[in-house]
């Protein structure tokens, strides 16, 4: 008998394809799982609208559970997705990889205000500067730690 | 959706034109900047432009889809993005203009994004539940995107001799496709009048006002011509225009119906 709690679990096993050290539930963009009558129903958001991972994270989720039971995957742009879904665990592996977390405070800095304060993921010096507002990926900030020289990407904060 | 008709035209054909011109707007800017793709003044610059343009291409995807619905006739969203013949597309003018450099390309932007966030923060009170999911979504991208696009007019403006001359150039060429953002027809009442889109003109004021702020701490200024260019809309382009829709196509018109 396949459970909720079951689908949770493997869907634990999928990573995100940009960063594969987090799992889509530590990511926040699957929103929802319906059991009902044999079938199941996974609901995900996209993370930006362009994301370019949202189709693939699509086939992974139904190659994993097609084989235990009857999957549709649905695609919901409301609530808008933020950095407040990630999950602590998550936030603590992307500090471990290598990627600075989303601070809490949206960077809502005006025109040429001083930018997020974000800590070197590999040294934890506050001493750092922002780059580029645009990293690797539609949801990564590009900064340089000034301590270490370590340049990283900060997973920037959406809300 | 009911089927009432109001100069001419339904409800349903009057939203989906409504929501194709969002689209093509974002579409046709999104294909520019991704003309920047290996071109960007520095690596960063040139990742933040081919950011942009796949958030915006994003949004086109979802604007399409949301379009196609509506209409319920089967279309395809592929067919829609690439084999519209010229005139079938309804973008802004503004969008369609060369980058010609990166300045020229910033301040065009600067101009979009204004608006652009002006629209999302309207429609995200749209009576098209989903529609105003796309746009609380989007919303937050392009405020990203103003910010990013207000502090280079700035930092080009307030810079050197040369990029402020530039940047000024660019203002007083781009200056005549603005007063189209705000452009109304029969498509725009329809869709008004049933609380499904936004009024443009209640916030042009908004737009001129936070467009000066910004040109003034840039020690820019606004051209005094006020001769303006329109016909986006009515699918009447600039010559520019040919040319992007021959690149843009080229795939799906040698190779009908590839999908990557």
């Amino acid at each position: 008998m396949v459970t909720e709690k079951y689908i949770w679990e493997q869907l634990e096993q999928i990573s995100d394809p940009e960063i594969p050290v987090l799992s889509i539930v530590d990511l926040g963009v699957v929103r929802n799982v319906t059991l009902l009558e044999g079938n199941c129903v996974i609901t995900i958001t996209p993370t930006y609208s362009g994301c370019p991972a949202m189709n693939v994270i699509q086939d992974d989720i139904l190659k994993l559970l097609t084989p235990s039971i009857h999957t549709k995957v649905e695609m919901t742009l409301s609530p808008a997705w933020t950095t407040d879904w990630m999950s602590e665990n998550g936030r603590n592996k992307l500090r471990e990889y290598g990627i600075a977390p989303p601070e809490h405070e949206v960077d809502k800095s005006v025109l040429f205000a001083k930018p997020t304060v974000v800590p070197c993921p590999k040294c934890t010096s506050s001493h750092t500067k922002m780059i580029s507002q645009f990293g690797s990926t539609a949801c990564k900030a590009h900064y340089q730690c000034l301590e270490c020289l370590e340049p990283f990407d900060y997973f920037k904060c959406l809300k | 959706m009911e089927y009432l008709t109001c100069n001419n035209m339904t409800t349903q054909e009057a939203f989906y034109s409504y929501i194709v011109r969002l689209g093509d707007d974002s579409l046709i800017l999104g294909q520019r900047l991704s003309e920047w793709c290996g071109h960007g003044p520095v690596l960063e610059e040139d990742i933040a432009l081919t950011n942009i343009s796949l958030d915006l291409i994003g949004q086109t995807n979802n604007l399409y889809e949301l379009a196609v619905l509506r209409e319920n006739q089967g279309k395809n969203i592929d067919q829609l993005a690439f084999l519209r013949l010229e005139k079938e597309y309804e973008n802004l003018l503004l969008v369609e203009q060369p980058n010609v450099d990166f300045g020229y390309t910033i301040v065009r932007q600067f101009f979009f994004d204004v608006y652009r966030k002006l629209v999302f923060e309207a429609l995200c009170n749209s009576s098209d539940e989903r529609l105003a999911g796309i746009a609380e979504k989007s919303l937050k991208e392009t405020k990203y995107h103003l910010k990013h696009s207000s502090e280079w007019v700035i930092r080009l403006g307030d810079g050197t001799e040369e990029s402020h001359r530039r940047v000024q150039e660019a203002v007083n060429t781009l200056w005549k496709f603005t007063d189209e953002l705000f452009f109304q027809d029969e498509v725009d009442q329809n869709v008004i009048e049933l609380g499904l889109g936004v009024d443009n003109s209640n916030f042009k004021a908004t737009w001129n006002s936070h467009v000066e702020h910004v040109l003034t701490e840039a020690t820019l200024t606004i051209p005094s011509n006020s001769w303006q260019h329109a016909g986006g809309r009515k699918g009447i382009h600039t010559e520019h225009f040919g040319y992007l829709l021959s690149e843009m196509q080229y795939m799906q018109r040698a190779y009908p119906n590839m999908e990557w």
